[in-house]
Parts: structure tokens; sequence; C-alpha cells
């Protein structure tokens, strides 16, 4: 196990690089962040003098040094809107973003898993169609339209729930509804094939013939088996949640990461898109390496590999 | 004996049967297919010609609906069923080309890695574990924030977000079928690297890219229409289903229409997309048919 988790970490070290590099060459290969970031009229001298100040007027790997150690340091330089430290303000967020999407998270594993094994067990009748239908109609929903939809019945015509903002639990349902939904939509699909194929293994039906109770069968034997290609999905997916919750955040006026990063670019606040932008990625990169962790645990296998 | 052979003998082939399952799901995609390049002449008005005078009506089955505006206006007075129409080809132009490109490259990648190995396949391999290892919203928000909105830089983000599924896939795929018989007697026989690619190695995978194709064409609009929304895909007053959703959000208690429609048309897209992709896929793997159903 020892040795499984030194390999994870080297890979996770390496793969952090690569997500530090690549947020380098996507901000400084895609434009010049200074003509961006000044207004139409800025004369070439202003110009000039913020590429000094921002380092651009060094050579491309000098940049690159540079970035890496001010990554490292967590020193992204200040926003020029707030006037702190971009790092700071982007810390400030994470929690939000955070719990938005843990919340997701939770809701889609609680609803798709048993929705996945209902189906599974009742191949072909109606609450597989049913759970089925759910799942293909929520993966071609985008996220913010059901937002927009949920705001517009739950919020508007009925009343029951706040619109936007972060406040008590009451303001986390529709969003995490809105995050969770695709989600669960893809657990259910998966989880109802891991199932199928493992209700039709031999374990399975050893299990059966011991005479162990069905419950016993499908919960302690085929859902543990089941539960590897589940729980990868979950961690890879992990990223696309992020992704999502900055849509989500937006709709629903909740102050997290993703809403700040976006609003930074509308006011070019280039160092906060740059630091919320590596900071999300940072996380994803954490979540996973967790998430291969838990897959040795649960499978002897994956850690001989 | 002879009895045995009986049994094995082939079934009578049965007749063709229709594949609704493909069929059905193809419907509304054709049809939208059909209203986007037909927009000149079935859009009842102009997409971006409005009348203030005519803010904000209902649907015609509302009372206050206005006569040809079937979906009702927005909130300058456009129609919002010719928007939807005109949105059909941006969005769906968008998407294909992004795809083609994305698919493209990333099979050229994943066949030339796969083929050669070695030390190429390994920084590949790697470079693929990178951008999986990183949210593809970000990476949009980071590339866009720089060079700034537009629909070729749309095509290019949307396109090195759908390459690496290709890459991969293929990858995997070519590294087993370079081993057949096949192969390797063309490898004997002095057939050149390019010939054995094109001629022996992409027939066999191309269905399997189409199929592959089929399901990104609907993810890509529904990226594409979330960057809209978020303003940094398509801007306006250039028709889009994403950045009319992000005008409608705004004033959704006063026009429920607005903000409806153009999600619905995303949803039918996209849902008729994946499903026809599941039956180009079940045709294609009868194992996989045997365990989706």
């Amino acid at each position: 196990m020892l040795e499984f988790v030194v390999r994870r970490l080297l890979h996770t070290a390496l793969v952090t690089l690569g997500v530090v590099t690549l947020v380098f060459v996507a901000l400084r290969l895609s434009g010049d962040p200074a003509a961006s970031m000044l207004p139409g009229d800025a004369s070439v001298q202003e110009l000039a003098d913020l590429r000094r100040e921002l380092g651009l007027d060094r050579s491309v790997p000098a940049q690159y040094v540079a970035f890496l150690s001010g990554a490292v340091r967590g020193d992204f330089g200040d926003s020029f809107r707030h006037q702190q430290p971009a790092f700071g303000l982007v810390l400030e967020r994470l929690p939000a973003t955070l719990e938005l999407a843990f919340a997701a998270l939770v809701l889609a594993v609680v609803v798709a898993l048993p929705l996945g094994i209902v189906a599974a067990l009742h191949r072909g009748r109606v609450a597989d169609v049913l759970a089925m239908s759910f799942a293909v109609v929520g993966q071609a929903t985008p996220y913010f339209w059901m937002g927009i939809m949920l705001i517009l019945v739950v919020s508007v015509e009925l009343a029951w729930l706040p619109t936007s903002g972060r406040g008590g639990w009451r303001h986390l349902i529709l969003p995490a509804v809105t995050l969770g939904t695709h989600f669960a939509a893809a657990i259910a699909r998966l989880t109802r094939t891991a199932m199928l194929e493992v209700l039709g293994q031999n374990f399975v039906t050893t299990a059966r013939a011991k005479g162990l109770g069905e419950r016993r069968v499908i919960l302690a034997h085929a859902l543990k088996n089941a539960a590897v290609p589940v729980v990868t999905l979950v961690g890879l997916q992990f990223g696309t949640l992020l992704g999502g919750a900055v849509v989500t955040e937006t709709i629903f006026a909740w102050p997290g990461v993703g809403r700040l990063a976006v609003q930074s670019i509308f006011v070019r606040d280039y160092p906060v898109v740059q630091a919320g932008v590596l900071v999300l990625a940072l996380v994803f990169v954490g979540i996973n390496l967790l998430v291969d962790l838990l897959y040795g645990a649960l499978d002897p296998r994956i850690r001989h590999e | 004996m002879s009895d045995a052979i009986a049994l094995e003998a082939p079934p009578v082939a049965k007749p063709r049967r229709i594949p609704w399952a493909a069929v059905l799901p193809a419907i509304p995609v054709v049809a939208v297919l059909v209203a986007a390049v037909a927009a000149p002449w079935i859009a009842p008005a102009s997409p971006t010609a409005g009348e203030l005078a005519a803010r904000l009506k209902p649907p015609a089955w509302q009372e206050a609906a206005l006569p040809g505006r079937p979906l009702g206006t927005d909130l300058l007075g456009r129609d919002v069923l010719s928007r939807l129409i005109w949105g059909a080809r941006v969005s769906l132009v968008i998407a294909v080309a992004a795809t083609a490109l994305g698919a493209a490259v990333g099979s050229l990648i994943g066949l030339l890695s796969g083929y050669h190995r070695g030390r190429v396949d390994r920084v590949i391999t790697k470079l693929i574990d990178i951008q999986l290892a990183f949210p593809f919203v970000l990476l949009a928000i980071a590339v866009i924030a720089v060079a700034g909105p537009s629909i070729p830089v749309l095509v290019v983000v949307l396109a090195i977000g759908a390459w690496v599924a290709h890459a991969r896939i293929v990858r995997s795929l070519v590294l087993s079928l370079r081993e057949r018989d096949y192969v390797q007697a063309a490898v004997a026989l002095g057939a050149g690297t390019p010939r054995i690619l094109f001629r022996h190695l992409v027939p066999e995978i191309l269905p399997v890219i189409v199929v592959l194709a089929t399901f990104d064409v609907g993810r890509i609009i529904i990226l594409e229409s979330t960057l809209s929304f978020l303003g940094l895909g398509v801007q306006p007053p250039t028709p889009s289903w994403g950045s009319d959703l992000r005008d409608a959000a705004a004033y959704v208690r006063q026009a429920w229409w607005t903000a409806t429609f153009p999600g619905l048309a995303i949803m039918i897209v996209v849902l008729g997309l994946n499903l026809v992709g599941d039956a180009l896929r079940d045709a294609l793997d009868p194992r996989t048919r045997r365990m989706t159903r």
C-alpha cells in the first residue's frame, strides 16, 4: 500500500506541474494580457509600463519561472479592482464553492445510487424505464437552464425558496439540485450498468446458493464490486462539477470562486482570473488523488498494477 | 452427427427491421438541422430587428399575444421563434466545426501515439492525463479571458475540449489493431506508415470515431451554450441559444417564454443526439447492447 501511495503522490506532483504549465500557456499564449487589461484608447507608453509591471517584457522561460515561483508561494499579484492579493480573495470564496460542490455531490450520490440499483434489479420493467428516462433527460439538460427553470417555478411561482445568495440550508437547495442533477444522471446510468454486469457473475450466484438473503447479496456482495467504476466516475467527474459550479454560482449569485473568476474577466481583473482558475484546478487534482487512494483501498488489484 | 450439423446451420436471414431506436431520436435532430439550413425562408421575422412597441409579448396561446409571433417576443421586441431558428444555425455550425476539428486532431494524435508507441506515446498519454485533470470550463475561461470572445476562438477552445476523448480511444484501439495479422502482413509487404494508418487502420476505427463524434456534438452544444450564457461565447446581437438565455435570465419574472424555449431547444437536440449515439454504439458493439438494455 505504501508503494502505491508514493506512486500516486509522484503522479499527482507531475500532474500538478502540468496543470500549472497549462494555465501559464493558456493565459500567456492566447493573447496579450496587458492589451486586454487596458482600455482601447491606452497609449503605447501605458501599455509598455503595464507590460513591464506584469513582467511580460521578459523572455517566455523567465516568465514561466516567475509564474511557477509565484504559484508556489500563492503570489498571483494584487487584484486591480479590490486592491488586495488575488490569492487571498480567491481563498476567501473557496469554502462557498466547496460547500456547493459537496452538497451537489452528496445529493447526486444519494439519489442516483438507489435509482441505478433499482433499475438494474428491475431491468426492462417500469422502474427501470422511469429511472433511465430521468437519467437520459438529466444528461441532456444544461445546468444553467435547469437553474433558471427552478428559479422560475420554485422561487418565483411557488415562492418556496430564495432565488439567490448564500445563507442557511434553504439557499443551498436550488443550487445543489441544479448542479447535482446532471451528475446524478451519469451516476445512475453507470451504477445500473455496473450492477447488471456484477449480478451476472458467478460469485453472486454462489452467494445466493449459500442461502444468503437477497439484501445481503445485493448490498454486501454485488454493490461492493460495482462500486469501483462508480467511485472512479465520481472522482473523474468532480472536475465537471467544479466547472458546473462556475455556472451555477453565476445563476444563483452564490459568492464562490467561479463567480468571482467570471466577473473578473469582464472587469479585466487578470490576477484574480489566474488565481481562481489555478486554485479550482488544484482542488480538482487534490480530489483526484483522494479518489485514487480510496480506489486502491477498495480494490487491492489496483494497488499492484 | 447429422443432427448436430443441422442445428449449427446458419438461420435464415431475417427481413431487415427499421432501427427505431436510432430513427425516432434522429427526427428532432434532423428537424432542427433543416430549420437551421432553411432559416432565411422559414423564420417568420428578422432575428435581430425588434420593434420596441412589441416588447415582451407572450406566446400565441396566451392573452395579449401578437399575431405572427408564435413564441412571443423578447425584451427588445424581437421574435423568439426567429431567434431560435437562426440560433440553431450558430449553435450547430459551432458544434459541428469544433467536433470535426477535435475529432480530426485527436484521432490523428491517437493513431500516431498508438502505432508508434515508445516515447511519443508516453508524452501524449501524460498530456491526456494532465488535461483530464483540468475542468474544461476553467481552461475555456483562461483562454477566452485573454483571447477575447469570438466564434473562431470558441471553435478552437471547444475543439481543445474534444480532442482528448478521441485521442484516448483511438490510441487504445490502434494498440490492439496493430498486432493483427493483416496489419503485420501489410508491414511485411513493405507498406509505408501512412498507407498502413489510412488504408488499414482508419477504416477499422472510423465507426467508433463516428459514434464518439455524435455524442461530442451534443456535449459541445451544451458547452457552447454554457460559455455563451456566461458571456464568454457568442456575442449579441448574433442569435445563439446560450446568449439568448443569458439575456432572458435577467427578466425571467416578466417573461417566462424567453427563458424556456431556447433551453428546450438545447435539451431536445442534445437528447436526440445522445439517443442516436446510444443506438449507433449498440449496433456497433453487441456486448454493450446486452449490458445497457
